[in-house]
């Protein structure tokens, strides 16, 4: 597992401090823009993570999903409340890969960053390429590359940082339904392969059911956890799994959409 | 092609003008008279061209340094942005003629003082659109490239500064026409040993009633502002070839 070794010292899996990778407890954010009057993002918001449990959140448009990641990422600080988790590599929902970079640079990106050598920074990518569906593309534009492909790139960017969670913002909601199944179950193999602590926010509840141990939903602004629901079937998951399909009717209707 | 077109029946229409004793030949040379100055006169205005397209070129290069200099000021700066932008939109009024005489005084004649009458024509279409590109660098990628551990410096030189690139070739290539009359203005206001320049040959012919030369050295600026448009092009399909070439090249 070349990737997992190469977290940096003090990124241990396991957090020493506790068990949780993610803990965000009773947070709220209120953006002020100036001139304007404030938004409640996020109200009494609660979110636990264990190390290793991959779990969804999905919720409304506007709920404060991507705030609860900016928390957990560290980029923002909460104005109520407490928010700690383990260094975390951000996956945006459009994948930013950099234009003037092949393919493998952009997954390389992390690497290169850490003062590590270019060559040095791409063999650490190049294995992956092949293991990920990627094999023949590593020096291809972003601009030659499909929807689908970049996002594979761009996941590969994420892994390639070396930290121990994994915050996937609606990674797919910008692909057609089709490759969008395809990409479900491509992270699904991704991830028994590079096994992470991931926070995968999506508006999606199929997709969220699919791929997560945990799905938390969301209220509407500001935003809070109003469910939870437990996804005990074991992987590969099928689609049409009565279980499954269960759960996905109990969160949407926790969502408030009509069963 | 159609540009050539297009430009033969001007030149057709002018001649046609001049021959018919339209305009005094002193004041408007026909296009004919023009075409015999480039063949008769070719070795001044061969020795006068390369003296301008020396200061083009490399006035060129100064105007793209001042401008990249006050974009990356102004992108990390509040106090530049707040201070000294507002100043850089107003500066832009000043007609640098009266100040060449200033400039001549403090460097000097020769090249050096005309260089920096053309960067301080030409810098200011740089500066707009690279801060803007710098600017306009994604949120989003901000965000992503803190979780992966870049620092300032680092955002700035992998991702910042490959992005304002195409946008400072563009500014450069606005700049080109300008730098021409920026050189032209230099020589014309600046005192000079030796050849002046093309600038100055237009001053001199013009004196010496040899109007069909000194627009025979217009047509050779012309040809310059072209010419280095087309280098520019070049440029950017060479430094930054992720920019989708524009869909119909005007030029080269």
């Amino acid at each position: 597992m070349p990737i997992t070794a190469q977290a940096r010292a003090g990124e241990s899996r396991r957090s020493p401090a506790g068990p949780a990778a993610v803990e965000v407890i009773g947070v709220a954010v209120t953006y002020r823009p100036r001139g304007r009057d404030p938004v409640a993002a996020l109200r009494d918001m609660t979110l636990r993570v264990s190390p290793g449990e991959v779990v969804g959140v999905v919720g409304p448009s506007g709920c404060g999903k991507s705030t609860l990641l900016e928390l957990v990422c560290g980029l923002r600080r909460p104005d109520e409340g407490r928010s700690e988790a383990e260094p975390a590599a951000l996956m945006p929902q459009r994948d930013l890969l950099l234009p003037w970079l092949s393919a493998l640079d952009n997954a390389a990106l992390a690497p290169s960053l850490h003062g590590m050598g270019k060559e040095a920074a791409r063999e650490q990518a190049r294995p992956l390429f092949s293991r990920f569906g990627l094999a023949g593309f590593e020096d291809a534009r972003p601009a030659e590359l499909s929807g689908g492909m970049r996002q594979r790139v761009a996941f590969l960017r994420t892994l390639l940082a070396g930290k121990p969670l994994l915050a996937l913002d609606e990674p797919f909601a910008g692909l057609d339904a089709l490759t969008r199944r395809e990409m479900q179950d491509w992270l699904t193999e991704a991830l028994a392969i590079e096994p992470r602590t991931v926070v995968l926010v999506t508006h999606d509840v199929e997709e969220a059911v699919i791929l997560c141990d945990r799905v938390i939903v969301m209220g509407p602004r500001p935003g809070r956890a109003v469910a939870e629901l437990g996804v005990a079937a074991s992987r590969p998951r099928r689609r049409d799994d009565a279980t499954l399909v269960l759960l996905r009717e109990q969160a949407a209707s926790a969502l408030g959409l009509a069963g | 092609m159609i540009a050539a077109a297009v430009l033969l029946a001007l030149l057709g229409g002018w001649e046609l003008y001049s021959d018919l004793g339209g305009v005094d030949p002193l004041i408007l040379p026909a296009p004919h008279e023009i075409a015999f100055s480039l063949w008769n006169d070719s070795g001044v205005l061969w020795a006068n061209f390369t003296v301008t397209a020396r200061e083009v070129l490399l006035g060129l290069l100064v105007a793209v340094a001042i401008g990249l200099t006050l974009a990356v000021l102004i992108h990390f700066s509040r106090f530049a942005r707040r201070g000294l932008y507002p100043l850089l939109v107003g500066s832009q009024a000043v007609p640098i003629v009266i100040v060449a005489p200033l400039l001549v005084t403090w460097l000097g004649i020769g090249i050096v003082p005309k260089l920096l009458i053309v960067g301080l024509v030409c810098f200011f279409p740089v500066v707009v659109p690279t801060l803007d590109a710098l600017r306009r660098v994604d949120p989003d990628l901000l965000k992503l490239l803190r979780t992966l551990g870049a620092s300032r410096r680092q955002t700035f030189l992998r991702v910042e500064a490959p992005s304002a690139l195409p946008a400072l070739i563009s500014g450069a290539r606005i700049s080109v026409a300008t730098t021409v009359i920026g050189a032209v203005l230099a020589e014309q206001g600046s005192a000079t040993e030796g050849t002046g320049g093309l600038g100055h040959l237009i001053v001199y012919a013009n004196a010496q009633l040899d109007t069909a030369q000194a627009y025979a050295a217009v047509v050779i600026l012309i040809a310059l502002a072209l010419v280095m448009f087309a280098l520019l092009n070049l440029t950017q399909r060479r430094l930054a070839p992720w920019t989708r070439p524009a869909r119909e090249e005007l030029i080269a």
